[in-house]
């Protein structure tokens, strides 16, 4: 008879960790989609959501059960195949792309050298389910959306990696919790102060990466109707909406972790201090996407081609160089 | 000639190397000061009511066009400046107002005798009969609050009013007597 021991120790870890993943990002879901509604609602000078709870804060929750509760339509002449997986495809890398994160003193899914890569590489799923959705879907809109997807990930998926690798190239690792390690605690010891330039560059392709503002062309209101996912009722379009928040809190904390010090802060380092430069940086996206236009599809190219890859390159010449040098 | 003041204001985007990057420069901080602004709002007090909770004062509406009510007369507000000449009930255009006139019933005029003018008064002149006004309805579910009536009323006897939190449950609800509701203002307010 098998023993509860004989579970192997890493496979156990992995399984609590997913279990509780799929917590923190639901949790962290229904709290980014009353922030970002707050955020809108303030900076348009009114309270945002109100009456569902004290303040609003039930609202989520209510979004949620409507949500969940709402029947699944697929278009007549979609592709049911294409169409169900795309959701399914966006949400699952989630758990993966959550692994490698540190968010406190040991408190990883997997020790991996490779996390960084790990991220990196499985990132670009997103864009291969937004994809398959504009294509499975049988309707202009997606198909323009899910077109606008894989031009947009073209143009700001080499500035992004370049920008990761001229911190790659300084701290001499991809394993995320040695580049915390060589981080101090207090903010003149983070990244930041050595790399300005990649985390410009890093943040502003991670907006792109997030389809947010002012980079939401795959989705874009005003002009696709919703983009992609255009024909998803409820949680398939909850299933991307999910994906896209998981997002935004990943290269959120890759920021926090490569830039920011990770959870080291100058008083009382732990996991706390991740949540805050986390969600300092999550703000600060919202405040972006309820300031800026969204900018035109060439412009996005020529800010990624003509501005960002020059001088992400020339900026990882300058790290090449310093680190050989001292 | 104004816009064309204006359109020369308006600076050409630089060239050459040093402009490109001038422009830059200029558009990134454009993109700060944009960030500034909304942070301002977003700290700043909110403008927006929360109805049911608080209302606007009517006095506060400014600029707002409610549905159309009656004008009174000055030192007669209980009675309207209406001469009712029909012209808005004629003009409007989805016939939302209809009016009731009611004429006064005079006594038969006594006969004037035909004969040599010996008194140089003139004869009275026949009194015309007094029309009042008995209902002036409007039914507000068909009104566009296009105006026109208001423009047109020779007297100035309508005007768009501040009645904002009107709302039924029941479309026969909608059609009010504009009459009666200046009367019961009128008396609310001596
Ligand atoms: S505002 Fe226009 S639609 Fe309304 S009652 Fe007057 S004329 Fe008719
Ligand atoms: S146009 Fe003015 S005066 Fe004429 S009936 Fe209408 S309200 Fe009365």
């Amino acid at each position: 008879m098998m023993q509860f021991t004989a579970i192997p120790e890493p496979a156990l870890r992995l399984v609590l960790c997913i279990v509780a993943l799929a917590v923190f990002i639901g949790l962290n879901g229904l709290l980014l989609v009353y922030m970002e509604r707050k955020v809108a609602g303030h900076i348009q000078r009114r309270p945002g959501p109100f009456e569902v709870g004290p303040h609003g804060i039930l609202t989520p929750v209510a979004d949620a059960l409507k949500l969940v509760g709402k029947q699944l339509v697929a278009p007549q002449g979609a592709d049911p195949w294409l169409f169900w997986t795309a959701p399914i495809l966006s949400f699952m890398p989630i758990f993966v792309l959550f692994l490698p994160i540190e968010f406190g003193p040991g408190l990883f899914g997997v020790q991996t050298n490779l996390g960084l890569l790990l991220i990196l590489a499985f990132a670009g799923f997103n864009v291969l389910a937004l994809c398959l959705a504009g294509w499975g879907s049988n309707n202009k809109w997606g198909l323009l959306g899910a077109a606008r997807a894989v031009a947009q990930s073209v143009a700001y998926e080499i500035p992004l990696l370049l920008s990761l690798l001229a911190v790659a190239f300084m701290t001499g690792t991809l394993d995320l919790s040695e580049t915390v390690a060589q981080q101090g605690a207090w903010p003149w010891q983070w990244n930041l102060v050595t790399q300005p330039l990649a985390f410009v560059i890093f943040f502003t392709c991670a907006v792109a990466e997030t389809n947010r503002a002012p980079f939401d062309m795959p989705e874009a209101e005003s002009e696709l109707t919703a983009g992609f996912h255009t024909e998803y009722s409820g949680m398939g379009f909850g299933l991307f909406f999910l994906a896209e928040y998981a997002e935004m809190i990943v290269v959120c904390s890759l920021a926090t972790i490569l830039f920011l010090g990770g959870w080291k802060g100058p008083f009382l380092s732990g996991a706390w201090w991740f949540l805050v430069k986390m969600y300092a940086l999550l703000t600060v996206m919202m405040w972006f996407r309820w300031t800026y236009p969204r900018v035109r599809f060439d412009q996005v190219l020529n800010i990624c081609w003509k501005w960002f890859i020059p001088l992400a390159l020339v900026n990882l010449l300058a790290t090449a160089v310093l680190v050989k040098v001292f | 000639m104004a816009i064309e003041a204006r359109i020369k204001q308006t600076p050409k985007p630089e060239t050459g190397v040093l402009g490109t990057l001038r422009e830059t420069a200029k558009g990134l901080w454009s993109l700060i000061v944009g960030l500034g602004v909304t942070g301002k709002y977003f700290a700043g007090k909110q403008v927006t009511v929360h109805y049911p909770r608080q209302t606007v004062e009517p006095e506060a509406l400014t600029g707002y066009r409610g549905h159309i009510e009656l004008v009174g007369k000055p030192k007669t507000p209980d009675t309207p400046r209406c001469i009712m000449c029909m012209k808005c009930m004629r003009i409007c255009p989805s016939g939302c107002i209809s009016i009731k006139a009611q004429t006064e019933k005079l006594p038969p005029q006594p006969e004037v005798e035909e004969g040599p003018q010996e008194s140089q008064v003139p004869p009275p002149q026949p009194k015309k009969p007094k029309k009042t006004l008995s209902k002036f309805s409007l039914d507000y579910s068909l009104c566009s609050l296009c105006s026109l009536c208001v423009l047109h009323c020779p007297v100035k006897s309508l005007q768009h009013s501040k009645h904002v939190y009107w709302a039924e449950t029941d479309k026969k609800d909608l059609t009010v007597d504009l009459l009666e509701r200046l009367r019961r203002s009128a008396k609310e307010a001596s």
